[in-house]
């Protein structure tokens, strides 16, 4: 069955509303598109949506109680909340360093959690 | 530390850091930054979330990851930098005095300052909200930094007032932190923040957004306990009949940035009443010789970006007056810049036409209403169109920019005054 959704397009400033007809997971048709990067943003929102996720973990011993990270490559969105839980139960020792391996292979998604920032 | 610097940068915020590591650069000898924070970096410190640096460095940084880099820069090229002390004042003379708990009293004479404070965020008294003053009325950013960096949760159901990035960013931080967020409000028919940040700190966790909404009074004696949101006009004016209550126990301010200008007040700089910061010229000196300005302090930018870049040419600038280059006679010839059509406002306030002889200058401005259809930035001296590009749409979240080419010094010599417009075009 055909069904159309809206969907913003944030792969540039422009943010242009796309009408979106889709079967399941493949795309239709696109419209209200300015350049042929929106009808990919769709395709990729509805088969394996990502985003980068930013958060911080506790740290023994540091300037401040919390350390900065960030995932390494955008990270599946249906599973960022179980990925906070497993950032929350962390804690690690200063000194750190910038891009620091946090949490190695999150979730087994292949991706690393790395620190953002020095922390003495 | 010494007590003669050719630069004394005030700040270590992404603006701050560029000033001092492209003083460096063009050869100023003693450059310090004096900091009031226990660790430099400015705001980015606490905006831990990615998407700074896509535009300058081409890569998708979080904000400690930004601040990093320049750090480890200015480190690098020997930049002294004064932690945990805050600049009581500056004379036009150029003494700085600073203070702190480490230092103590500091004085020290600089042959070039620049202004880098940055900005703060406006208040719930600058926005007159009626009703009682429990606790649990934060502004976004006080929030972030308690969140982010402190380690402590403000509340556990909120409202944000103000669509700006730092409101919707914090609807996602909260969220991910396990609280509940209610309802960003936005008084404006339109969203002020990024399109990228209303899909992925919004959409995505399906926290509603309404338009054209404010608060009208906030609820609870010793604590929030809802607010009354409101539906608006054309002229902000409440609309009877529209009011809903809104249970949570915080409510966030996010309602705009003024850039911090206090030192320059006291010292006499003189200040546009339209961007809250310094009048400049295309080299960010400011109206007292000597003194620069870079980053928020001179208007409110919404890309990190574009801070480091103006931090860059306000950074060269002074250490070329320090070094005697320039500013030892007045400039030639100055034009004023004019906002035009659909402009608010425009940076720099002035431009020497000799500056076109060493490059591009570039022009900075946001517009009054958004115009989402094709338009030209354009900058003309009288009828004479001296430069304009095209862009798709023009929006007040979104600074625009214009290259007064070096072709355009003869025209911008001779010009008094230079008119910035964005106007419709028509295909
Ligand atoms: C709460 C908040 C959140 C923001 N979030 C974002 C964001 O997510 N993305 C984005 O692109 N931009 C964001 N911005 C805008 C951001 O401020 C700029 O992008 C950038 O950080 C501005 O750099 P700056 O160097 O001008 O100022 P800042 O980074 O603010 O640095 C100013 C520095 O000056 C210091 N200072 C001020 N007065 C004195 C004094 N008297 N003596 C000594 N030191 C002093 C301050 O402590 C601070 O370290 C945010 C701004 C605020 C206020
Ligand atoms: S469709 Fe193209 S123009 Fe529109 S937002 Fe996406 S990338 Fe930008």
């Amino acid at each position: 069955m055909e069904q159309t959704d809206t969907l913003i397009c944030i792969t540039c400033p422009m943010g242009c509303a796309l009408a979106v007809t889709h079967e399941g997971q493949t795309v239709v048709r696109v419209t209200g598109n300015h350049c042929n990067r929106g009808p990919r943003y769709a395709q990729a929102e509805l088969t394996d949506p990502r985003r980068m996720v930013a958060t911080t973990v506790k740290v023994r011993g540091g300037s401040k109680p919390l350390l900065p990270v960030y995932t390494a490559a955008p990270f599946p969105k249906g599973r960022i909340f179980e990925l906070l839980d497993a950032l929350r139960r962390l804690e690690v020792d200063a000194p750190v360093r910038a891009d620091q391996v946090i949490l190695a292979n999150a979730l087994g998604s292949g991706i690393d959690v790395l620190a953002s920032r020095d922390m003495a | 530390m010494k007590q003669n610097y050719d630069v004394v940068v005030i700040g270590s915020g992404p603006g701050g850091l560029a000033a001092a590591i492209a003083a460096k650069r063009a050869g100023a000898h003693d450059v310090l930054i004096v900091e009031r924070d226990v660790e430099p970096g400015g705001i980015l410190q606490q905006c831990i979330h990615n998407g700074f640096g896509v535009e300058a460095l081409k890569q998708d940084l979080t904000g400690p990851g930004y601040a990093q880099r320049f750090i480890n820069e200015a480190r690098a090229l020997d930049v002294d930098v004064l932690l945990d002390s805050m600049v009581l004042d500056v004379t036009p003379q150029r003494r700085v005095t600073a203070c702190g708990k480490q230092a103590g009293l500091v004085e020290l004479d600089a042959r070039a300052i620049v202004l880098s404070m940055g900005c703060r965020e406006r208040t719930r008294a600058q926005i007159r909200i009626p009703g009682a003053r429990p606790a649990g009325v934060y502004t976004a950013g006080t929030a972030q930094r308690w969140v982010n960096v402190e380690g402590y949760m403000p509340g556990r159901r909120f409202v944000i007032l103000g669509s700006g990035d730092i409101g919707m960013i914090m609807a996602r931080r909260l969220t991910f932190e396990g609280a509940q967020v209610e309802r960003v409000l936005e008084i404006m028919p339109f969203l002020t923040g990024l399109n990228r940040n209303y899909v992925q700190c919004l959409l995505d966790f399906n926290i509603p957004l309404q338009l054209s909404h404010t608060v009208k009074r906030v609820l609870g004696n010793k604590r929030v306990e809802a607010v009354e949101a409101v539906q608006v006009d054309e002229r902000w004016q409440p609309i009877p009949g529209t009011e809903e209550i809104i249970p949570c126990d915080t409510l966030l301010l996010s309602v705009g940035l003024i850039p911090e200008n206090e030192l320059s007040r006291q010292m006499g700089v003189r200040l546009d009443p339209v961007t809250g910061g310094p009048y400049v010229d295309e080299g960010f000196q400011t109206s007292a010789p000597g003194v620069f300005a870079a980053g928020n302090v001179v208007h409110v930018y919404d890309l990190v970006d574009w801070v480091t870049e103006a931090g860059l040419i306000a950074g060269r600038s002074a250490a070329e007056f320090a070094l005697g280059k320039t500013g030892t006679q007045p400039a030639q010839r100055t034009c004023v810049t004019k906002a035009g059509e659909n402009v608010r406002y425009v940076v720099p306030h002035r431009v020497d036409a000799e500056a076109l002889t060493r490059g591009p200058v570039k022009l900075q401005m946001r517009v009054l209403r958004p115009m989402e259809e094709p338009v030209w930035v354009e900058a003309r001296a009288g009828d004479d169109l001296i430069a304009r590009h095209a862009e798709r749409y023009a929006r007040p979240g979104e600074m625009l920019s214009l290259d007064l080419p070096q072709k355009a010094y003869d025209t911008v010599r001779r010009a008094e005054i230079l008119t910035v417009n964005v106007v419709r075009r028509k295909s």
